[in-house]
């Protein structure tokens, strides 16, 4: 059996995401899925599942949501200001939601994606084994208010609320890369420049890519007229003029711009979640540091699990305290 | 056209993937050498192979890291490289499986840069037209946007740059040119080649169990339809028929 969740309110880049479409690069179609894959994992590991779930990525702003049976959920990713009822809910934890309950998330505090995941996950129809919007390719669109969405059931409603402490990936900084297919159609003297240089990402991206501003000279390829080439997420790719951008996860699967280097996966969600205006700068790494930066996403969700805590409420967070039957059970000390 | 076709060589993409490269620039030789090669890989059944891509003239081979690595899998695909003893530089494309005929408008609004392109390739418009829709064009690759082909190679007077500006967008079904290739666009998309023509037909069509509608080697020739009788079909309830057709060849 289904339950539903109801949005009530949207910002304007709400979509369901997954871990995306892998294997499709041959028909064109880019992998897709979250943003910020580990937002997701982190999502499962707060919420004791095994596998990764459907959830709601809210694209700089959240929205209104209620719930038809009680389920928890996982609030991960941009740390956004979340309400339940009025009262204030941590970010990168989990809570319980009751039928009836509206849940709030305005605007991001740092960061640019938030994500929100049902303990039994979204569960609209899949389109080549992905529940992903794809916007870039028109496989779903963004939602609106008055929509909703099945949700599967939650599996284990009475397990305890809980925390997980995470690092700040939600405000740019150093980026490490590696060198890629095409780095040496840069001069040795471009790609220095371009390691020293540092950026500002700019207001111009999205799910395909963003672009980074700078000060200084172009970052021109001494090359033209060459066949497009298959690219990734990750890839820093050279425009025409010259200006970088960092592919992400609904990227195109082939280019023609010259590309300098690669983004390590462990370095992608701190890329995809810095926000406009944030500095960014790069660091190159060999692919043996890259290796050992890199962690299979097997066995994830069982490593963050370690991490995750018990949600200790605070009583200022608690708007109704003195509705809480807080000595109820204590004896009155004249018993026989 | 420089057919740099030197020896392949295989270049680290990310955590995950290993590029060999035929060719830096366009070359049908080492679009040939990439299918040839690609379908050698699946056919050679390495363990821990993901995915394996040909693209227009180099090939991706990602991996499970947890499975193998990337030292294992280089030494794999150098395996597969040297053991064709006569190189990659002299490759064809095999014949087609499939045939494709796509109507298409050329010029006017279907095509406001058909013009401008022939005046770049140095014939006079009728003529590069002519040629266009004469030319037998192999899908040769798919990429950029699901189920999107890069069709060639035209004749090497078509060798004709990318612009330095975009063209802001140009619509879904739009035929652009550039560096012998046309690509028929999958979505509504900015594009560097100029646009000179415009199809109904949908590369992408995820409604339907076979959601890609070409495949690399596939043939594709476009059939010159007037532009005033092209603006009926797609007013009409019919467009859907006008798509183009596809004939499997034995």
């Amino acid at each position: 059996m289904n339950a539903h969740m109801n949005i009530l309110g949207a910002g304007p880049a709400i979509t369901v995401q997954d871990l995306g479409r892998p294997g499709h690069i041959a028909t064109g179609l880019s992998r897709g899925g979250a943003a910020d894959r580990l937002a997701l994992f982190e999502a499962a590991a707060l919420l004791g599942s095994t596998q990764v779930l459907a959830g709601l990525e809210m694209a700089g702003m959240g929205g209104k949501f209620s719930f038809s049976s009680p389920t928890r959920i996982a609030l991960t990713g941009a740390p956004m200001q979340a309400q339940l009822d009025g009262s204030p809910l941590r970010w990168h934890a989990s809570h319980w939601v009751q039928p009836g309950q509206v849940l709030s998330i305005a605007s991001a505090q740092k960061g640019v994606y938030g994500y929100l995941t049902p303990a039994g996950g979204i569960t609209t129809p899949k389109v080549l084994q992905s529940r992903a919007t794809h916007l870039a390719v028109g496989l779903g669109d963004a939602l609106t208010a008055g929509a909703s969405l099945p949700v599967g059931l939650d599996p284990d409603p009475s397990a305890p609320a809980s925390v997980l402490p995470v690092q700040d990936r939600f405000s740019g900084g150093v980026i490490r890369l590696i060198q890629g297919p095409q780095t040496d159609l840069f001069t040795p003297d471009t790609l220095a420049a371009f390691l020293g240089s540092s950026f500002i990402r700019s207001h111009i991206g999205n799910r395909q890519g963003i672009r980074l501003d700078h000060d200084g000279a172009p970052f021109g390829a001494e090359i033209s007229g060459q066949a497009s080439d298959l690219i990734m997420p990750g890839d820093i790719q050279m425009t025409g003029d010259g200006v970088p951008y960092i592919l992400l996860c609904e990227c195109q699967t082939t280019g023609g711009y010259p590309r300098i280097g690669t983004v390590i996966d462990a370095d992608l969600a701190k890329a995809a979640q810095t926000p406009a205006s944030a500095q960014v700068s790069f660091s190159l790494l060999t692919l043996n540091e890259a290796d050992a930066a890199t962690k299979p996403e097997a066995g994830l969700i069982q490593n963050l699990r370690k991490s995750v805590q018990p949600l200790v409420r605070q009583p200022h967070d608690i708007s109704d305290l003195l509705a809480y039957q807080l000595i109820s059970g204590v004896i009155a000390g004249d018993e026989e | 056209m420089s057919s740099n076709n030197t020896k392949p060589t295989l270049h680290p993409l990310g955590p995950d993937a290993i590029i060999v490269r035929f060719s830096l620039m366009p070359d049908p030789a080492a679009n040939a050498a990439a299918q040839v090669f690609a379908r050698l890989v699946e056919g050679a059944n390495i363990a821990g192979v993901d995915e394996i891509v040909p693209s227009l003239a180099s090939v991706l081979v990602r991996f499970d890291p947890v499975k193998t690595n990337r030292i294992e899998m280089t030494a794999a695909l150098d395996d597969l490289l040297s053991a064709r003893d006569t190189g990659w530089a002299d490759l064809a494309l095999p014949p087609p499986l499939r045939r494709w005929t796509i109507p298409a408008a050329f010029g006017d609004e279907f095509g406001p840069q058909m013009d401008e392109a022939a005046a770049c390739v140095g014939l006079p418009s009728p003529k590069a037209l002519t040629e266009l829709t004469n030319a037998r064009l192999r899908v040769l690759a798919i990429g950029f946007a699901p189920g999107q082909p890069y069709l060639g190679l035209l004749p090497d007077a078509w060798n004709i740059p990318r612009q330095s500006a975009l063209t802001p967008q140009v619509p879904a079904g739009a035929l652009v040119v550039a560096v012998r290739q046309v690509v028929l666009f999958a979505n509504p998309s900015a594009t560097g080649w100029r646009w000179v023509g415009q199809t109904a037909f949908r590369p992408f069509r995820p409604e339907q169990t076979d959601a890609f509608a070409l495949r690399i080697g596939d043939e594709v020739q476009f059939e010159p339809v007037a532009t005033s009788e092209f603006r009926a079909i797609l007013a009409s309830d019919n467009a859907g028929a006008h798509v183009g057709h596809c004939k499997v060849l034995t």
